[in-house]
């Protein structure tokens, strides 16, 4: 096992003028679960490829534990892309399958068969060793594609949005699978995905990529509560935070009609009289003052039991903006509505207007 | 007939006839009345064949995504003249007779008289048919890098074979995990990584027909999977690489083009560089186009045959033209003649209920094959006409039809599996 390093390593595609992937700088810890997470054309799945030797590095190196592979091949790099193929030999046991790979690579009989019983025992999959694919369950195949990855023992696992081409149901069963068998392997992982929702239930820690650039790295709280800029802001969560301009006064920032106090070391440097501020939907209160806060006419509420999602939208400098609120699933206003909302007490994030930078290291004080 | 009023159809020609196909069924469910066979190649999704006005298709259940995305890709090979499938139509908003939502499928035209490698072997594989299916995948790998396209699940299973000439020709099947690369072309790590893939699934495909009973004594797996490495690097070498010599051997420019020539590859474009004293001069072929034969066997007789059989065709064409053509007479004349004396009239004498066993230029090349046989072995020069006469109760009546043959006769060949769960699996590793 290892750990895996991104050394400045930037992917520039031959014709383009702006890196695929810039300058990243990265390290994942000896059996980290690390998720590159970003919309599509953010980079994740290039700098993913990049580590697995399928794509050059321009510039910068990468590493895997103390060696640098920048140069290496992928066969030698001792890496496993797992699920890249995963068809089943209908003639061949669950053994044969799980273990052919490594009769290719000239392991001994012996290593074989203990390699292939501590994965099998790993994956639930000791009694079927002997049987056919036919007769075994979807996900007990499935099983048996991760056990072909597995008994190479390799250094780092590489995962490219492996649960893309799943139904819902199994999506959420593999995903709670994938992540439980990789903390008891212990072995380093890094997994792409564009869903945040994969991001957060999965990794230790994530990484957000926009435009080829490492926008934050960090443990999902760390991401949820202290997003470093709009775009991570924006990014994680759901349904995401709430976004919109606000004019800074000398006690705080205009919310609607009500002024929350902030630092003065959050409002010192503001460039301009602006800043962006976010709220979590689930940090918004209806204000029982009518009249005070952030006028919301209600276009929608969703009731999902004990919870329930307001939207509606309001109008900032002109703007329609659309807002949501986390509300009591059972007593909430209606659609057409009216409401006042206010941010809760030290939830309210500020971020420069023109960087989209965070404004303060902690959230601001209400 | 049950057609969901919002069925989404994307495709550049609709058959009517695929709006009667029961899509509110899972195609798991569908009748077999409407399935043409059942396919026994390995694969992650539901693949089923079948019967439309004339041909057969392939359907493929998969998320829409994967569906679209590989319809479009099908689309991209062909238009860069790829061997592949000929994708038809992406059907998506299923739902079956309760409302509920059925994943959207991929349909593509089954390619007439392309063969999966598992029916390319009555009873066992045999070693001369491993290595040519080998050597025809390594060239389809080889052309798919040319133009930048990293396939991602290299297998024989993804792979369609028709006959050549006594060799293989392969068409690529799944493109869901290939990504196209345009302009800067693959890196070394992506082709390096598809040859590894390449190798262990040939590997794996050729240990699933061992274990099921259904390999000729002297195929090791291990042995043909590594030949695809061994030839892959070859052709990859011979089509793109530099080769330098004394600038006063100008005549070896000549000799790569006929090499690649040989190999059915036409220059579009060659980088020749000297130094500055020009006494060394480097040469590297920088566009390449497959199918040298095949076209020009196109331009002169309009024939459209896969690269071996053309070559084939070309030399029995050259030989005519030596024993009958006259002086002055341009080569499009000749071919001409060629088509009508000979071609056609072979054509033609294939009756009717054996038009399915082979393709026209296969057939040409077998009837060729033949008549060299009889000849040895009468020791005289057998007619055209005796041959072919010959050629069609001999050998063709008693072969299988392979226009539409899509799913191997494995059924009763295989050995039985599943009783041997008492055995220790250890011995099975």
């Amino acid at each position: 096992m290892a750990s895996v390093t991104f050394d400045n390593a930037t992917r520039l595609y031959p014709g383009s003028t702006r890196p695929a992937v810039d300058a990243l700088n990265l390290e994942v810890a000896d059996g980290e679960f690390l998720v590159l997470v970003g919309p599509s054309g953010c980079g994740k799945s290039t700098s993913l490829r990049m580590l697995a030797g399928l794509e050059e590095v321009n510039s910068g190196a990468i590493l895997i534990g103390d060696r640098n592979v920048t140069d290496v091949p992928p066969k030698d790099r001792d890496i496993a892309m797992v699920f890249q193929n995963y068809a089943l030999y209908p003639h061949m046991t669950v053994a044969e399958n799980m273990g052919f790979a490594l009769k290719i690579a000239g392991v001994n009989k012996d290593d074989r068969a203990q390699r292939v019983l501590e994965a099998a025992r790993l994956l639930d999959l000791e009694p079927y060793l002997n049987r056919k694919p036919k007769a075994l369950s979807g996900g007990q195949r499935q099983r048996v594609a991760m056990g072909r990855a597995i008994v190479r023992q390799p250094q780092v696992f590489l995962m490219d949005e492996p649960l893309s081409n799943l139904d819902a149901k199994l999506r959420v069963q593999t995903r709670t699978q994938i992540a439980s068998l990789q903390r008891r392997l212990g072995v380093t992982t890094v997994y792409v995905t564009h869903d945040q929702t994969e991001a957060l239930t999965m990794g230790d820690r994530i990484a957000v990529l926009k435009d080829g650039v490492l926008q934050q790295v960090g443990s999902p709280r760390d991401l949820y509560e202290n997003p470093k800029n709009v775009f991570v802001a924006g990014f994680i969560g759901s349904p995401a935070m709430n976004l919109f301009p606000a004019d800074v006064t000398a006690e705080g920032v205009h919310f609607g009609t009500a002024i929350v106090p902030l630092e003065r070391s959050v409002l010192a440097g503001v460039d301009g009289s602006q800043v962006t501020v976010g709220v979590r939907p689930e940090d918004v209160v209806v204000s029982p003052n009518r009249g005070e806060g952030l006028q919301v006419e209600v276009d929608l509420v969703e009731e999902l039991g004990a919870d329930g999602y307001l939207y509606g939208h309001s109008e900032v400098e002109g703007r329609r903006t659309d807002i949501v609120a986390r509300v009591d699933g059972r007593i909430h206003p209606n659609m057409g509505d009216i409401v006042y909302l206010t941010p809760q007490p030290g939830h309210l994030h500020v971020f420069d207007v023109q960087s989209g930078e965070r404004r303060s290291s902690a959230v601001a004080l209400a | 007939m049950a057609i969901s009023g919002s069925l989404n159809i994307t495709a550049a020609m609709v058959d009517p006839a695929l709006l009667d196909l029961p899509w509110d069924l899972p195609l798991e469910d569908w009748p077999e009345d409407s399935i043409a066979a059942l396919p026994k190649g390995i694969s992650r999704h539901l693949v089923r064949f079948v019967n439309l006005s004339g041909y057969v298709i392939a359907i493929k259940e998969t998320s829409e995504d994967l569906a679209r995305r590989e319809y479009e890709m099908l689309r991209t090979l062909q238009r860069m003249d790829v061997p592949c499938v000929d994708p038809v139509a992406v059907i998506s908003n299923r739902t079956d007779e309760n409302g509920q939502p059925l994943e959207a499928v991929l349909v593509t035209r089954h390619l007439k008289f392309s063969l999966p490698y598992r029916a390319l072997f009555s009873q066992a594989l045999r070693p001369d048919t491993a290595t040519r299916l080998v050597d025809a995948l390594a060239l389809l790998l080889v052309r798919l890098h040319i133009i930048g396209f990293f396939w991602g699940d290299v297998s024989l299973s993804n792979t369609l074979f028709r006959r050549d000439a006594g060799s293989f020709a392969a068409y690529l099947v799944d493109a869901e995990t290939g990504k196209l690369y345009p302009g800067g072309g693959l890196s070394n790590g992506q082709r390096e990584n598809d040859l590894e893939i390449a190798r262990v699934n040939i590997a794996g495909e050729l240990m699933d027909l061992e274990a099921g009973g259904r390999v000729e004594e002297g195929v090791d797996p291990l042995e043909v999977s590594e030949r695809i490495v061994a030839q892959y690097r070859t052709l990859w070498k011979e089509l793109t690489g530099w080769e330098v010599f004394p600038g006063g051997e100008r005549w070896r420019i000549s000799q790569r083009v006929d090499r690649l020539n040989d190999l059915g590859f036409d220059i579009d474009e060659l980088a020749i560089k000297t130094d500055e004293t020009g006494t060394q001069v480097r040469i590297q072929p920088k566009v390449v186009d497959a199918g040298h034969h095949s076209r020009r066997l196109l331009r002169l007789t309009g024939i459209d045959a896969q690269e071996n059989q053309a070559r084939r065709l070309l030399n029995d064409l050259d030989s005519y033209r030596a024993t009958f053509g006259r002086e002055g007479q341009d080569e499009e004349a000749i071919a001409h003649e060629w088509v009508a004396q000979v071609f056609e009239p072979v054509v033609r004498a294939i009756p009717r209920d054996l038009k399915g066993k082979l393709e026209p230029a296969e057939v040409f090349h077998q009837l060729l094959e033949h008549r060299w046989f009889m000849s040895q072995k009468q020791s005289r020069d057998v007619p055209l006409a005796e041959a072919v006469a010959a050629y069609i109760d001999d050998i063709l009546r008693h072969r299988r039809d392979e226009a539409t043959m899509i799913t191997p006769p494995t059924g009763l060949i295989t050995l039985p599996m599943g009783a041997d769960e008492d055995d220790d699996w250890r011995s099975k590793v």
